[in-house]
């Protein structure tokens, strides 16, 4: 048998490529602009800058069945309440510092980047700044001199001294409380912030 | 003026030109390797796989020096950090594949258009500018490392985005680069012939440009931001590049086995249509968590999941194609690191990656050591693989066509070389996997990813013990990487039968 059937046959399955390829890449186009748009700072699932001003937390949802960002009332930072450029600035310059000071090369961020040290996602709400009145002035000190403000959790393991600044180590603490109120779909799961009871 | 030490310093860079010359000629004398053997394409494509054995050395390098930091904090703390030795390791990584890709592509590209290569000194050009800028780059990571939080930094010295550190103007540069190099192979078949390999090369080339040019941007918004930043490492890596090496492989089982090209070329088709089909929206699987609305859970888990077909397909199509030519061919360590990449991609790429791919999984795997135990096995498996082979190829017709089939001279040299990256690899992903298993159980599902739980994992007996035998297989790894590089500097070496002629049949 010498016939070849057309679903075996080559100029079957370069069509069948080409279509495919681009049918699966509009729809990408597609659902990317969708994306974009409910993801754009100031949407529901990624609040404005000036959420920096608020009370954050992240609790577990009986609806959704997941955890969620819990955006409360006023809560301002390093006690001074930002207008929206002023928020946008500071945050943009602390996601600006972590960019240059490669910080994604040991922590994750959203849960993306290396395995060195602990994610950043939700670490302005972590347990590890022990209280919410001392958090703020502890990650200044940390992020400015990490060698001498060491958080080892026995593990020996320093940030090294990155030369940052007052005002970047104030941009990067913007910019993590503003990365804590992203909707995440959930992840981490079980996280317990610093605002829960033991 | 004191000219005496301007004179001592030229007569001192003299003796140091006269002594590398020496260095040089000793090497070659060594060697014996005659350029007379390559084509002009060829001669450019050695360059390429040069550049890209240096720096598969680099990266091999600064992973044992990440790896060491996991056991020793204090190892190099402050002067080679563990983010300066981790970036340059996936970087290097990254710019080896490249380069070993553009060689595989200059090496065939004149036997597959039938003419010569059309802009050659360009090629040239393109090449000494890409290895120049790679090198002030990773002197700029090594002596600068860090900036201030402004602008100059991402432009001067790096991005700071995992992967795609390269600073700006060095984006720019690759682009520029890329760009001569696509017009190359497509003045090169519209001056010769085209083919179905040909086509399927050109617009993969115009997606995998493309690409690159969607993570250049500096965005405040980190959803968006990364989310055009999985754009560049998603759809290169995993249907761009694995198109790319689809295309390498056709190519290549069509010289090694003599398959023939109407079978070559359907099946590179069909690999196509599942690559592009479920790598495209698999894309999804990286949008789970990071701000993106919940139908990236459905569409991602399910395209994703359907990521390793394409992978099986390759498996067969290569084991199948060498069983029915009764693994008759004329270089067998060039056929062994076929087969090698043909099983590597399934099980590094294919399996590694569906384990922690469903969101209700990756809800606890995502950011662990789950991520670098794939990641090890996947991108050896499927890129530094076929890389090899092509080493293989290129070396035998570097030293005229000689015989590398069965008894050749010294070849338990590349069986273990064979055998101790392959071993070394594996072993520190199984090293990695536990690692991650333990993260996933103790940080992520019984502490809640809170730091105490991050380090209460990493300070666990068996997580530990994880990594020291990751440094270890390491080691083999490393040990391999030499016998590899010696191997492929003698093999063939006095060698005088020719090389078996294979056919299309």
């Amino acid at each position: 048998m010498n016939e070849i059937p057309l679903w075996a046959s080559e100029s079957f399955w370069k069509k069948m490529a080409i279509w495919v390829t681009a049918g699966s890449f509009l729809i990408l186009v597609v659902l990317t602009m969708d994306s974009l748009t409910k993801t754009s700072a100031g949407s529901q699932r990624v609040p404005a800058y000036s959420v920096i001003n608020k009370k954050i937390d992240y609790q577990y949802n009986n609806v959704s069945h997941k955890f969620m960002p819990i955006i409360g009332e006023n809560e301002f930072l390093f006690g001074k309440e930002f207008t929206d450029e002023e928020a946008r600035q500071l945050v943009d310059l602390g996601k600006k510092t972590t960019q240059a000071k490669n910080c994604m090369n040991c922590h994750t961020l959203l849960g993306n980047g290396a395995y060195y040290a602990p994610d950043l996602t939700k670490a302005w709400l972590d347990k590890g700044w022990i209280s919410k009145e001392i958090r703020e002035d502890m990650m200044v000190k940390f992020l400015m001199d990490p060698e001498n403000n060491a958080r080892t959790f026995g593990s020996n393991r320093k940030m090294p001294n990155l030369k940052i600044t007052e005002q970047e180590a104030k941009g990067i603490i913007a910019f993590l409380k503003w990365m804590s109120s992203i909707d995440t779909n959930g992840f981490p799961y079980n996280f317990k912030t610093i605002n829960a009871e033991e | 003026m004191n000219t005496s030490g301007l004179n001592k310093v030229i007569e001192n860079t003299n003796a140091l030109c006269e002594k590398s010359r020496i260095c040089r000629n000793t090497f070659k004398a060594w060697v014996q390797l005659d350029s007379n053997n390559l084509s002009d394409g060829q001669q450019l494509a050695v360059k390429y796989f040069t550049v890209a054995v240096i720096l598969f050395f680099a990266q091999i390098l600064f992973g044992m020096l990440a790896a060491t930091q996991f056991i020793y904090p204090s190892f190099l703390y402050e002067i080679l950090d563990f983010s300066v030795n981790r970036m340059i390791h996936i970087n290097a990584m990254i710019i080896w594949m490249l380069y070993g890709f553009i060689g595989c592509v200059y090496w065939f590209l004149e036997d597959e258009s039938g003419t010569e290569i059309v802009g050659l000194k360009l090629g040239n050009i393109a090449f000494w500018l890409l290895t120049s800028a790679v090198t002030v780059v990773v002197l700029v990571y090594l002596l600068v490392q860090i900036g201030p939080g402004k602008d100059s930094s991402l432009w001067f010295i790096n991005e700071g985005r995992e992967y795609i550190e390269a600073p700006r103007w060095a984006d720019i540069g690759i682009v520029v680069v890329m760009l001569i190099f696509f017009y190359n192979v497509v003045a090169t078949f519209s001056k010769g012939k085209w083919s179905g390999i040909a086509g399927v090369l050109t617009l993969d080339l115009v997606a995998l440009a493309g690409l690159y040019v969607a993570g250049m941007f500096y965005m405040t918004n980190i959803t968006h931001e990364q989310y055009w930043w999985w754009w560049v490492i998603h759809l290169w890596v995993e249907a761009t590049w694995e198109v790319l090496v689809g295309v390498i492989m056709a190519w290549s089982l069509m010289k090694l086995l003599g398959v023939r090209r109407k079978i070559i070329q359907t099946w590179l088709y069909i690999e196509v249509a599942l690559m592009f089909g479920s790598g495209i929206l698999g894309l999804g699987h990286h949008y789970f968590w990071i701000g993106t609305p919940e139908y990236w859970l459905t569409i991602g888990g399910f395209f994703s999941a359907l990521e390793p077909i394409p992978l099986v397909a390759m498996v067969v199509h290569a084991v199948y194609d060498s069983g029915t030519h009764a693994f008759k061919n004329g270089n067998h360590p060039a056929l062994a690191w076929i087969i090698a990449q043909a099983f590597g991609n399934f099980f590094g790429a294919g399996v590694w990656g569906f384990m922690h791919t469903l969101p209700q999984i990756n809800m606890f795997t995502h950011g662990t050591q789950w991520s670098a135990s794939h990641g090890h096995l996947a991108f050896f498996g499927a890129y530094a693989t076929i890389n090899i082979a092509f080493f293989y190829l290129a070396i035998q017709h570097w030293r005229g066509d000689v015989w590398m089939g069965g008894g050749s001279q010294n070849a338990w040299r590349w069986k273990w070389a064979l055998g101790l990256l392959n071993g070394g690899v594996l072993g520190m992903t199984i090293a990695l996997l536990i690692a991650g298993y333990e993260q996933s159980f103790i940080e992520r599902a019984i502490e809640g990813s809170t730091w105490a739980g991050y380090f209460t994992a990493q300070n666990h007996p068996s997580f530990q013990s994880a990594m020291i035998w990751r440094l270890f297989f390491g080691g083999i790894t490393f040990a391999g990487f030499i016998l590899l590089v010696w191997d492929l500097l003698t093999i063939g070496k006095g060698e005088t039968r020719k090389a078996l002629m294979i056919v299309e049949n």
